[in-house]
C-alpha cells in the first residue's frame, strides 16, 4: 500500500485546478507525472505532500487517511526546480536543518549528515554556502536534505530542469540509484518525455488538471488510452489528421486514397484520428508499404545525427524525424513516407480506437 | 574578437567630464577654496590653511550640533528600519488589495517635503492644531514650540510619517521576489515563522535592506527642509540639526571660512560612513 488519492479535487475560487482524481501510486520505482506547465503537476504534489488541502476526496498512505494530517507531520521530503537552500547556512547546516527541526542529537546528526554527503559528493564542501556553490552542487545539497531525513514520500518537482545539460543527464542517472532501496515513495514531475523514458516507473499523462492515463510508463508511451496521452507523450509533437475510413481504404483530407491499415480492418466505417508520431514519418522509405506524402518544408532542425522537418501537407503542418542530416530548403517540396501500421487512431472524442490486428 | 584601440572614443566621454566638472567639481572646489581662506568682506583673500577645520573640531556648537544630529538619524533608523519590515511582512503579496496598499504607501513619498513640515508644524500646533490639541486635551503637556522633547518628538514623528514607506516599498520588494518553493521547503521542514523570517526572509532581504538603510541614513543626516519649517532649529538650539546650523552659518552670518569647513567635515562624515557600512556589508555578502 503507498499514496493513494480518492477523488481529490482541488479548486481555487472558481477555478479547478485539479478535477476529481483516483490515482494510486506504485510502491517501488519512479511514479512520474507528465505534462505541459500549467498541466498541473505542482498542484497534484502539494496535494500529496499535504501543503494544500484537497477540496473534495481523501488522501490515503500507508492505508491510513492523512487528508487533514499537515505537512510537517507527514515525513514528507521535497525538491523543486529552484535551488531552495537556507542562504546563510552552509552546506552542513543546510543538511542538517531537518534534523534539527526534528531535535535530533548531536552525534546521530554529524553521522547521517556525513553518509548523505557522502552519498552525493558533497563531502569536499560542507563548509561553503549556497552561493559558492555551483547549480549542481546547489541541487545536491537540496536533494541531500531531502534524503538525510528519511522521508517516506519524496517529491521531486522538475529538479533537473534548471541544470544544464551534462549535470542534468549525470544526476538523472544517479537518482534512482539515490533513492533505490528506501523504502520511499517516488513521484517525479517533468515536461519532457524523454526523461519519462529514461527514468522508467510509472507514468501518469497529466493535462489541464486531469490525469488522463496512469500505468507502467513503457506502456503509456506505446499504448496511450487516449489522444491527450499521445499527444503528452511525444516529442517533437505527434502528428494528427482526421480521415475517413470507408471499405477497404483511408481518406485523407484532400481525397487522397490510403490503403487501409491493419490496425482498422475489423473497425466500422466513419471518422478518425490519425496520429503518427514523428519518427515514422521520414525522408527515405523504409517499408514497402508506406505511404508517401508530398509536403512544403517550412523548418529543418539538424541535430547531430537526426534531422527534424516541418512540412506543410493537406493544411496542416507534420513534423517528420529522419536519421542522418538531410538539408531541405525551406519552401521546397519534400516527399516523406508515413509507416501507417505504427499509426494510432482515435475516434473524434478522442478515446482510442484499436482493431483486431 | 580583437580589442581595437582607437583614441578617439575618449571624446565621447567629454559630455560627462563637463557635467561633473559643472554640477560636482567645480561647486566643491569653491567650498575648498573658501575652506582655507579668511575674508573680511572687502572680496580680498587671505590664506588661512587648517585654522577653520582646528577651531571647528573644537567648536562645542559644532559638536553640539554634530551630536544632535547623531541622535535624530540613530533614532530614525532604529525606528523606521524595524517598523518598515515589520510592516513589509504584512503586506498582501498578492490580490486587489496589493496595488491600495503600494500606493497608500508612497503617498507620504510624493509630498514635497516643504509642505511635509508645513503640515506637521500647523497639525502639531496645540491650541488650533489636530495633534496637539487632542494631545493637550488627554492630559499631556504638550507644546513643541516651548518644549524640546515634545519638539523631538514631532520632529522624529514627522520623519517616521514621511519616510517609513520607502523601507517598506523596498522590504516588499525584497520579500516578493522570494520564490514560493522557499516557503513551501520551510513549511515541509517544520520550520516556525521566526525561523522562516530569520533564516529565509531577512537573507533574502539583505541587499535591499542594506539599501535601504543606506539611504535612510544618508537622508536623515543631511535633512534639512522638514525641520527648519517645523521648528527653525528650536526651542533655542535643542532641534538645530547640522544643516540648519550650517545655513545659520553660512547664511545668518555670512562666516564662509567656518561654514566651508563645516560643509567639508559634514560631507566627509556622510560619505565616510556610507562607504564603511557598505563595504561592510557587502564584504560579508562575498564570505
Amino acid at each position: 500500500m503507498t499514496l493513494e488519492l480518492r477523488n481529490v479535487t482541488r479548486l481555487v475560487g472558481n477555478d479547478i485546478h485539479i478535477f476529481p482524481t483516483e490515482l494510486k501510486l506504485a510502491d517501488d520505482g519512479f511514479n512520474i507525472l507528465l505534462g505541459t506547465t500549467l498541466a498541473g503537476k505542482t498542484t497534484l504534489m502539494q496535494l500529496m505532500a499535504g501543503l494544500h488541502r484537497p477540496t473534495d476526496g481523501e488522501v490515503w498512505f500507508r492505508g491510513t487517511n492523512v487528508t487533514g494530517v499537515p505537512v510537517q507531520k507527514r515525513n514528507v521530503s521535497m525538491v523543486y526546480q529552484q535551488f531552495i537552500n537556507y542562504p546563510n547556512f552552509d552546506v552542513y547546516e543546510n543538511i542538517a536543518s531537518p534534523l534539527r527541526v526534528a531535535g535530533v542529537k548531536d552525534a546521530e546528526v554529524k553521522k547521517r549528515v556525513h553518509a548523505v554527503s557522502d552519498l552525493l559528493r558533497l563531502s569536499a564542501m560542507l563548509h561553503r554556502r549556497p552561493a559558492e556553490l555551483s547549480g549542481g552542487q546547489q541541487q545536491r545539497t537540496a536533494l541531500a536534505r531531502a534524503l538525510v531525513k528519511d522521508a517516506d514520500l519524496v517529491l521531486l518537482d522538475e529538479p533537473l530542469a534548471n541544470l544544464d545539460f551534462k549535470l542534468r543527464e549525470e544526476l538523472r542517472d544517479e537518482l534512482p540509484k539515490l533513492l533505490a532501496g528506501r523504502g520511499c515513495t517516488v513521484v517525479y514531475a517533468t515536461t519532457e518525455p524523454s526523461e519519462a523514458l529514461l527514468l522508467g516507473g510509472h507514468t501518469a499523462a497529466l493535462e489541464k488538471g486531469r490525469v488522463v492515463q496512469f500505468g507502467p510508463t513503457g506502456s503509456v508511451y506505446r499504448d496511450p488510452a487516449n489522444l491527450s496521452s499521445a499527444e503528452i507523450f511525444s516529442e517533437p509533437p505527434i502528428n494528427r489528421m482526421i480521415v475517413h475510413k470507408e471499405p477497404g481504404n483511408l481518406v485523407a483530407p484532400g481525397g487522397e486514397r490510403w490503403p487501409l491499415p491493419a490496425t482498422l480492418r475489423d473497425v466500422a466505417d466513419g471518422q478518425f484520428i490519425l496520429a503518427l508520431r514523428p519518427h515514422n514519418v521520414t525522408i527515405e522509405r523504409r517499408h514497402e508499404a508506406d505511404v508517401a506524402m508530398a509536403g512544403q518544408v517550412v523548418v529543418t532542425e539538424i541535430s547531430g545525427s537526426e534531422s527534424v522537418i516541418h512540412f506543410e501537407m493537406l493544411g496542416t503542418t507534420w513534423v517528420s524525424q529522419s536519421h542522418g542530416v538531410h538539408r531541405l530548403a525551406v519552401g521546397s517540396i519534400g516527399n516523406f513516407f508515413a509507416d501507417l501500421d505504427q499509426a494510432l487512431f482515435f475516434s473524434p472524442d478522442g478515446t482510442r480506437v484499436k482493431g483486431g490486428a | 574578437m580583437n580589442k581595437t584601440i582607437n583614441n578617439r572614443a575618449w571624446f565621447l566621454v567629454v559630455p560627462v567630464v563637463a557635467l561633473v566638472a559643472f554640477n560636482a567639481l567645480i561647486p566643491l572646489m569653491t567650498v575648498v577654496n573658501y575652506s582655507v581662506q579668511e575674508t573680511f568682506g572687502d572680496n580680498t583673500f587671505f590664506w588661512s590653511g587648517v585654522t577653520w577645520f582646528e577651531k571647528l573640531l573644537r567648536d562645542p556648537r559644532f559638536h553640539g550640533a554634530l551630536g544632535r544630529q547623531l541622535f535624530f538619524t540613530g533614532i530614525i533608523l532604529l525606528i523606521e528600519v524595524p517598523l518598515g519590515v515589520a510592516i513589509a511582512l504584512t503586506m498582501p503579496k498578492k490580490g486587489p488589495w496589493v496595488s491600495v496598499c503600494l500606493v497608500l504607501m508612497a503617498l507620504p513619498l510624493l509630498i514635497p517635503w516643504n509642505v511635509v513640515g508645513a503640515m506637521w508644524n500647523i497639525m502639531a500646533l496645540p491650541d488650533i492644531g489636530l495633534l496637539g490639541h487632542t494631545l493637550n486635551a488627554l492630559g499631556f503637556d504638550y507644546n513643541y514650540t516651548r518644549q524640546p522633547v515634545s519638539a523631538w518628538v514631532t520632529l522624529i514623528a514627522m520623519d517616521v510619517w514621511h519616510w517609513t514607506s520607502l523601507v517598506v516599498l523596498l522590504s516588499y520588494a525584497g520579500l516578493v521576489s522570494i520564490p514560493e518553493a522557499y516557503y513551501q521547503a520551510a513549511k515541509i521542514d517544520g520550520a516556525r515563522p521566526w525561523a522562516v523570517f530569520r533564516y529565509i526572509q531577512l537573507p533574502k532581504m539583505k541587499r535591499v535592506l542594506t539599501i535601504a538603510i543606506l539611504l535612510r541614513f544618508m537622508d536623515s543626516f543631511m535633512i534639512y527642509t522638514e525641520p527648519s519649517v517645523l521648528t527653525g532649529g528650536g526651542p533655542g538650539n535643542s532641534t538645530t540639526l547640522l544643516s540648519i546650523d550650517l545655513v545659520k552659518t553660512a547664511l545668518g552670518q555670512f562666516d564662509l571660512g567656518p561654514a566651508a569647513a563645516t560643509s567639508l567635515v559634514y560631507f566627509l562624515i556622510v560619505l565616510l560612513v556610507s562607504w564603511v557600512f557598505y563595504t561592510l556589508m557587502m564584504r560579508n555578502e562575498a564570505q
